[in-house]
């Protein structure tokens, strides 16, 4: 079966990141899983590794990962595909992994596909699903040279385990010096709030405008927290300052697509809608009957949100008990 | 120094965008084409550290048919002294491969000293071109920045990622990509915009950038969208006015969809 490469991810704490097991699930689609190992732990993450599907494990223990911007990755992969030919690499969807498939793609004159949702194969091809303009679109691309190179969305892929060996085989690789030239020089790990990932959670929870100020926000990290859900914010209430960037869903921030969104205070402009119109199941709350959320919500209620929320944070947390 | 900002004109995020049926490419026609709107942050923060370091000199590199100068217009009127426009009938349709390869050989023929892009555009948003430009140019990739600080021949950049922010630090000449947490982008004044209208845009078509038409376009693309449909709409659901029991009817959705 043809051999398929994958890019492991770790946190900033060593873990496995859980997009790791996905693209694992998503490479077994196309061929026979190698994991490309990045920095230390190989060792100690193997058996996560083949719990998923690794028939392999490429592994090189170099600082040169952490050290540099993505071109130490890029010229291993490169290396990598012309010593194996694999059918495809797999990538996740974070901002490391793409920037590397870019430089991956242009080493190698191959084609890249980014923000996958599923990937198939048939009779040798390879076709990525993607989603575009928000989910207003679904189409099907393919690579047309070179090797495929593919990122996938995070959560798109519901990782599922399928026992293999993974085999961990130590690659000789030293990175070049032009491949050296962006130094990392510090790192502050992203902190980790005691909510899910916001592009992995299975409910989201997102206020908008209605909620008045950054004080008036709160009352949204209530309803998450109530449902285990991650917070999101419209652009509106980031623009405001009521509400941190990173957390903003819409056009110009994340792409999310929860088993269920919870717009509260939000109009659901084209601009926030395309960043979680292909959520499986939408509640919205506002003021406003004519507000654009409701001609895509399965759920809606018209009313003042500082009226619903409490009353909908103590039924659920009934529910619970 | 000599600061060049990779701009694209995009179709307007405000309306409805679609892909045509016959190729599904980007409907760029017909709609109206805007600044994509994570380069603006690109102009910015080029005229911030050109002011900074003076005697500097900022450049639009936009690649796009011409329907594109109104947008460079507007660039140059938010203060930007020149622009170069890569227009070429054979460029329509390519991919971020071809694109980067484009725009990495424009690069030489203007030079550069820093190169500023938004982190990716609001159409395609593969976020793939510039780190595809520093590795062609062979320069350092100092990418996904909230903030930039040019020192001497050094640039440090905070780079954010799913990981956290990194500090990253290259020499110049160097690419540089910025997000919209970087700064705000000014509103060009009238007088910006009387400048504009005689500041200088050089035009290059691929022979001037020694670029073969077989290396470009929707014909030559590495990737290829195989077919495309619109997605069925969304059927609204049930919408219910609160009568004081709003949160316990939800609470009931979500209990029936076994959400809680």
């Amino acid at each position: 079966m043809a051999e398929v490469l994958v890019l492991a991810e770790r946190d900033a704490s060593g873990e496995v990141k859980k997009v790791t097991f996905e693209l694992l699930t998503a490479a077994r689609r196309l061929g026979e899983p190698s994991v490309v190992w990045t920095g230390p732990g190989a060792e100690g993450a193997r058996a996560q590794l083949a719990e998923y599907g690794a028939a392999k494990v490429y592994s090189v223990n170099s600082g040169d990962f952490a050290g540099f911007v993505t071109a130490p990755a890029a010229e291993l992969l490169a290396s990598l595909v012309s010593e194996k030919s694999p059918a495809a690499v797999l990538v996740a969807g974070t901002n490391d992994a793409k920037e590397t498939a870019a430089r991956l793609a242009v080493k190698t004159g191959s084609g890249v596909l980014t923000d996958a949702v599923n990937v198939t194969s048939e009779g040798g091809g390879i076709t990525a699903e993607q989603l575009n303009f928000g989910g207003a679109f679904t189409v099907h691309s393919s690579v047309r040279a070179g090797t495929p190179v593919i990122t996938l969305r995070p959560g798109a892929v519901t990782a599922e385990p399928s026992a293999a060996v993974a085999e961990v085989e130590k690659v000789p690789f030293t990175a070049s010096d032009e491949a050296k030239l962006a130094r990392v020089t510090d790192l502050a790990p992203a902190v980790k709030g005691g909510r899910p990932d916001l592009r992995e959670a299975q409910i989201v929870v997102s206020g908008g405008r209605g909620t008045g100020s950054a004080d008036g926000f709160k009352i949204i990290e209530d309803l998450a927290d109530s449902l285990g859900a991650a917070v999101g914010a419209s652009r509106a209430v980031v623009d405001a300052g009521w509400y941190p960037h990173q957390f903003q869903v819409g056009q110009t921030g994340e792409t999310v697509s929860p088993q269920l969104y919870v717009a509260v205070g939000i109009s659901g402009a084209i601009q926030h809608r395309a960043g979680m119109q292909t959520s499986k199941t939408i509640v919205a709350i506002n003021k406003d009957a004519e507000a654009p959320i409701f001609d895509i919500a399965d759920y809606g209620v018209v009313g003042d949100l500082f009226t619903v929320l409490p009353s909908l944070i103590e039924d659920i947390n009934e529910h619970k008990s | 120094m000599n600061i060049v900002v990779c701009m694209k004109q995009v179709p307007d995020t405000e309306v409805e965008r679609s892909l045509n049926p016959r190729d599904n490419t980007v409907d760029r026609a017909g709609v109206d084409g805007v600044i994509n709107y994570l380069d603006e942050f690109a102009i910015e923060e080029a005229l911030k550290i050109a002011e900074a370091a003076g005697s500097s000199e900022v450049t639009i590199l936009t690649m796009g048919p011409e329907k594109a100068s109104d947008s460079i217009r507007k660039a140059l009127s938010m203060g930007a002294d020149k622009a170069v426009h890569v227009i070429d009938d054979a460029l329509a349709g390519s991919d971020a491969v071809e694109s980067s390869l484009v725009l990495a050989e424009a690069l030489k023929v203007t030079g550069f000293d820093l190169v500023v892009f938004g982190c990716e555009s609001t159409d395609a948003r593969t976020g793939l071109v510039p780190a595809m430009v520093a590795e062609r140019l062979g320069v350092p990739q100092l990418t996904l920045a909230s903030k930039v600080d040019v020192s001497g021949s050094e640039v440090t950049v905070q780079r954010v990622t799913d990981n956290g922010v990194a500090t990253v630090t290259g020499n110049l000449p160097a690419v540089v990509s910025v997000n919209e947490k970087i700064n705000e982008p000014r509103y060009p004044t009238f007088k910006g915009i009387m400048a504009a209208k005689k500041k200088p845009v050089k035009v290059l078509t691929l022979s001037d950038i020694s670029v073969d038409a077989g290396q470009v376009g929707l014909d030559n693309a590495t990737s290829w969208v195989d077919d495309s449909a619109a997605r069925p709409q969304r059927q609204a659901g049930q919408v219910v006015k609160d009568e004081g029991d709003g949160g316990a009817r939800i609470a009931g959705f979500l209990a029936e969809r076994k959400f809680i």
